[in-house]
């Protein structure tokens, strides 16, 4: 059984150079295929969702709601809370999105990611076409929750002050710094 | 991941969350995935150093420490799957799906999923298999076929916040962040897959939707 798992193997990392046992148009057999993964675990679209606006009650409620259906289930419930964390007060952010509008952004958690051009969470022009590993994630959803109309509002709230990674990326594959 | 090897992992994961890590982008985000191999801490998705490319990052096991990752593993049970919309109607119409098993990581797509949703059915053969890049090597294990390239192991958590100042202010001990923060997220790693992928596979027209799962055989 071993043996045979590693010989399919073999046979699969030679086959990505061209050949195995020289006939280079076989598809080898694949250890996976056809396996079902049919217990949800978790999902994640944009930073900070569930872990911001979800309640601790609903938390694995949300890992298993599809995004097409996530809006009926979360806008009203993260509308509340964005209210929560402004005490009432939250009127529109930077986007110009007032409360009802951007939890239902928010709601459906989804990234959005251009295929024409830059791909940033937010960098004052773009918004949303995609996610960097540089990305000030924390402080846009500050900004976004906490600023006000003009992203001025609390201003010891808007930023964490901790503004990059603690290691260098990699300008080539595979981008992320190595381990620690 | 052998019964031993995870419960050294738990215990390890156990000892960091103690010191006041409770959640942070969606790392151990809820009781059903906390400290398990399905727990998923960020996705992020850019255009590659070749602009012609997408590049896809899934991050599991996250806020572990030097010594956690050095035994840390991907676990065969544990499917990672980037869902790709590219009608805007929030349902899948490509997945990327990453498969452990026996020291690879077998990347299978992008392609149509058999069914949109929770239950994910592996489609086909594998697109890139890449070997797991070990936490001792210098330089990273990287596999290319057909335009795709793939890479998986250990790497920095990227993710960076003054996690605890925020817990102060929500606790009610601090009313702003510091300036300077420090970043809670220092020294730790993540498990990750990374793989970059021609946007002429994708069929967008210009903008995609895109979302990560974690999924486990029954």
């Amino acid at each position: 059984m071993k043996k045979s798992l590693y010989i399919i193997g073999f046979c699969t990392l030679t086959f990505t150079f061209g050949a195995c046992s020289g006939t280079d148009d076989t598809i080898p057999s694949d250890p996976n295929t056809g396996a079902v993964f049919a217990v949800a675990g978790d999902q994640v679209g944009r930073p900070g969702i569930a872990t911001v606006f979800v309640a601790a009650a609903d938390k694995d409620n949300f890992n298993v709601t599809i995004p097409s259906v996530m809006n009926a289930a979360y806008q009203a419930k993260f509308e509340a809370q964005l209210q929560a964390y402004n005490g009432g007060g939250f009127t529109s952010n930077i986007l110009t999105l007032n409360a009802a509008a951007f939890t239902g952004v928010l709601a459906t958690d989804v990234l959005g990611v251009s295929t024409t051009g830059k791909t940033t969470y937010y960098d004052g022009t773009n918004v949303l076409t995609g996610r960097a590993l540089a990305d000030d994630v924390i402080d846009v959803s500050l900004i976004l929750i906490f600023g006000g109309p003009a992203g001025t509002s609390n201003p010891g709230l808007t930023s964490d002050h901790v503004d990059s990674n603690d290691k260098a990326f990699l300008t080539s594959f595979p981008y992320e710094a190595a381990p620690w | 991941m052998k019964k031993a090897n995870l419960i050294v992992a738990i215990t390890s994961m156990a000892l960091i969350l103690g010191v006041g890590i409770l959640w942070a982008s969606d790392h151990a985000d809820a009781p059903n995935v906390k400290n398990k191999s399905t727990d998923i801490t960020d996705l992020y998705v850019f255009q590659g150093a070749n602009t012609n490319n997408l590049v896809f990052v899934g991050n599991v096991q996250g806020l572990m420490s030097p010594a956690t990752t050095q035994t840390a593993k991907f676990d065969e049970n544990t499917m990672i799957e980037f869902k790709i919309d590219n009608t805007g109607d929030n349902i899948e119409d490509l997945v990327i799906q990453c498969v452990y098993k026996g020291g690879k990581m077998y990347i299978y797509g992008p392609v149509k999923p058999a069914t949109t949703g929770l239950t994910s059915t592996v489609v086909g053969t594998a697109s890139v298999v890449v070997d797991v890049t070990p936490y001792s090597a210098r330089t990273p294990i990287i596999a290319s076929t057909n335009g795709i390239s793939a890479f998986a192991g250990p790497r920095d958590d990227p993710f960076f916040f003054d996690l605890d100042q925020f817990h102060k202010i929500t606790g009610g001990t601090a009313s702003s962040f510091a300036n300077p923060g420090t970043d809670s997220f220092k020294g730790t790693n993540v498990m990750s897959v990374v793989v970059e992928v021609p946007k002429s596979l994708l069929n967008s027209t210009g903008k995609l939707g895109v979302w990560l799962q974690t999924k486990q055989k029954v």
